[in-house]
């Protein structure tokens, strides 16, 4: 088999795959990210760059890609539908491919209401499920979004999607999974995961229908700081589940930051051992990256497999 | 129909500041629907702003005159006599009455007094919400009859995105998510399987796209 990128030899070769979370910054040094991919290095098989997360100006996706690249990660980079049509898309992606990036995820993107920029005109050309599909499309039959032929050089993008079990309807998350599926995702990356029943029923249903045979799910996981972080994405954020136990275990803790260290290892070990068809973890330390480390060395997640494509 | 609100009189009146004579003209058709520039806000407008000009110590003449529709130029000829002798017009129609207006009087100052949202109905009375967004290759067949190229925050043809919880979407507690909307009726219908089709990315060449477009039926045309 040729493997597309590390990422898709470690799932494919049954490895229990870990990818983390790069947040660029909001300036024009990439000092920061490069810091945070030196240190996760060695602890992580790729690591996501968000794209423009929250809607809020950042370094892009793909150039923050360059420097992790050349820091030795393997990126993922992240494309939303929210601030480019179909031609944009389509050119930064072959610019990714030129580069050197292998790993796209396909996202809708958060709306532009939450960010540092309001006002902005919304694009949602095409949305993440024709993104996957289009991609794939691009991949496996040389052809542009249009129909349009590709001579050569097609990008060969190993294809992430997203899927979120604590949306609604519950009942139709694992439909949306399976459609993903068959527009191309190859690897998911979960929405963070805190309300571990609602994330167990949602594998259950998966396993049941064997996506998990079809498609290499990974498991959000998010260390929290504090317990007011955990109460902000109970009530302030769309989409999260967080239960009150949580909360509450936080708050009780003396030391809030290590605590919330301690949940993530403990719901990373649950994951590996008691959650079938879970084929890896993406660890999203939000503005915390130097976390990461201590997380997967305890999580008996290291070392990592050593990869060598050629 | 057209959904449109006024625009603060501030504004208004700082567009026709230098004019002494000006005309409001109303329009009797969906402006007046919804409350925004039939008759009676015409005469309401007029007066405001004649007060607004007296206390300044400027007085303004306003005469007004609420036509049947300004989308059809005829019913605009009817106000050539009214608009000899004004410096300006403030048309209280859509955008579309205020470009008529506009091309009628070559030589008038014409202003809009109203921002034209969006096409739609109302829920309540007083509350009107967007339902179409004029994408110019209808989809409802597919979607249950909800639109979500206008209802749904993201425009998605493949949702509900992963924001959507309890029925709203994530841009606001007072928003309902299309896509649930959708979902529910497609299982009330017995047709959940059609929300696992694909649906490809839109043609928005139909859509606003570059010039105006233009809807043509030969069978009427009158030469
Ligand atoms: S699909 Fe297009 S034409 Fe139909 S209601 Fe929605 S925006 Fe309007
Ligand atoms: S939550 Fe629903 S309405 Fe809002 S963007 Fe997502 S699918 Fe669209």
């Amino acid at each position: 088999m040729k493997y597309l990128s590390k990422l898709h030899k470690i799932l494919e070769d049954g490895n229990f795959a870990v990818t983390a979370e790069i947040g660029p910054p909001k300036h024009a040094s990439a000092h920061g990210i490069r810091h945070h991919a030196e240190m996760l290095r060695d602890y992580v098989d790729a690591t996501n760059i968000t794209d423009c997360q929250t809607a809020i100006v950042r370094i892009s996706s793909i150039a923050s890609g360059v420097h992790i690249l050349d820091c030795g990660i393997e990126p993922i980079v992240q494309m939303t539908c929210r601030d480019r049509n179909r031609i944009a898309i389509q050119a930064d992606l072959l610019g990714a491919y030129s580069l050197g990036m292998r790993n796209v995820l396909c996202l809708s993107g958060d709306h532009q209401k939450f960010g540092n920029h309001p006002t902005a005109k919304n694009v949602y050309d095409v949305d993440s499920m024709q993104l996957i599909y289009l991609l794939r499309r691009m991949r496996d039959e040389k052809k542009f979004f249009s129909g349009e032929e590709i001579k050569e050089h097609e990008p060969r993008f190993y294809i992430g999607a997203v899927a979120n079990p604590f949306a609604d309807p519950f009942e139709f998350r694992v439909d949306r999974l399976e459609k993903k599926v068959e527009a191309g995702a190859q690897f998911i990356q979960t929405q963070c995961i805190f309300d571990m029943e609602r994330f167990e029923r949602f594998m259950e249903m998966v396993r049941e229908r064997g996506l998990d045979q079809r498609v290499h799910i990974l498991a959000g996981i998010t260390p929290l700081k504090s317990w007011r972080a955990a109460k902000y994405l109970q009530t302030g954020v769309s989409s999260m589940l967080v239960p009150d136990s949580l909360v509450e275990r936080l708050k009780n803790a003396e030391d809030q930051k290590r605590e919330g260290i301690e949940v993530a290892i403990e719901q990373i070990k649950y994951i590996k051992e008691k959650v079938k068809g879970v084929h890896g973890v993406h660890i999203m330390a939000i503005a915390w990256e130097e976390v990461v480390p201590e997380i997967v060395e305890r999580s008996g997640l290291y070392p990592r497999p050593k990869v060598d494509l050629e | 129909m057209i959904i449109a609100q006024q625009k603060p009189i501030k504004e208004i009146a700082a567009m026709i500041a230098d004019c002494k004579k000006v005309l409001l003209a109303g329009c009797q058709g969906c402006v007046a629907v919804c409350l925004a520039g039939g008759d009676k806000e015409t005469e309401i407008l007029a007066s405001a702003l004649r007060i607004m000009r007296k206390l300044e110590g400027n007085p303004l003449e306003a005469v007004t005159y609420a036509a049947t529709r300004q989308c059809d130029p005829e019913y605009i000829v009817p106000m050539d006599d009214l608009v000899k002798d004004v410096d300006a017009v403030i048309s209280l129609a859509c955008g579309v009455g205020v470009q008529y207006v506009a091309e009628r009087y070559p030589d008038k100052w014409v202003v809009p007094a109203l921002d034209t949202k969006f096409i739609g109905g109302s829920t309540v009375h007083g509350v009107w919400e967007e339902k179409c967004g004029l994408c110019g290759e209808c989809i409802l067949h597919r979607t249950g009859g909800i639109c979500p190229i206008i209802r749904c925050s993201k425009s998605i043809l493949n949702g509900p995105c992963g924001g959507s919880q309890y029925g709203k979407c994530e841009v606001s507690k007072d928003v309902d998510c299309a896509w649930q909307l959708i979902y529910d009726r497609m299982k009330a219908l017995g047709r959940l399987d059609k929300m696992m089709e694909i649906q490809m990315p839109k043609d928005w060449s139909k859509s606003r796209d570059g010039g105006p477009r233009r809807a043509v039926r030969e069978d009427v045309i009158i030469e």
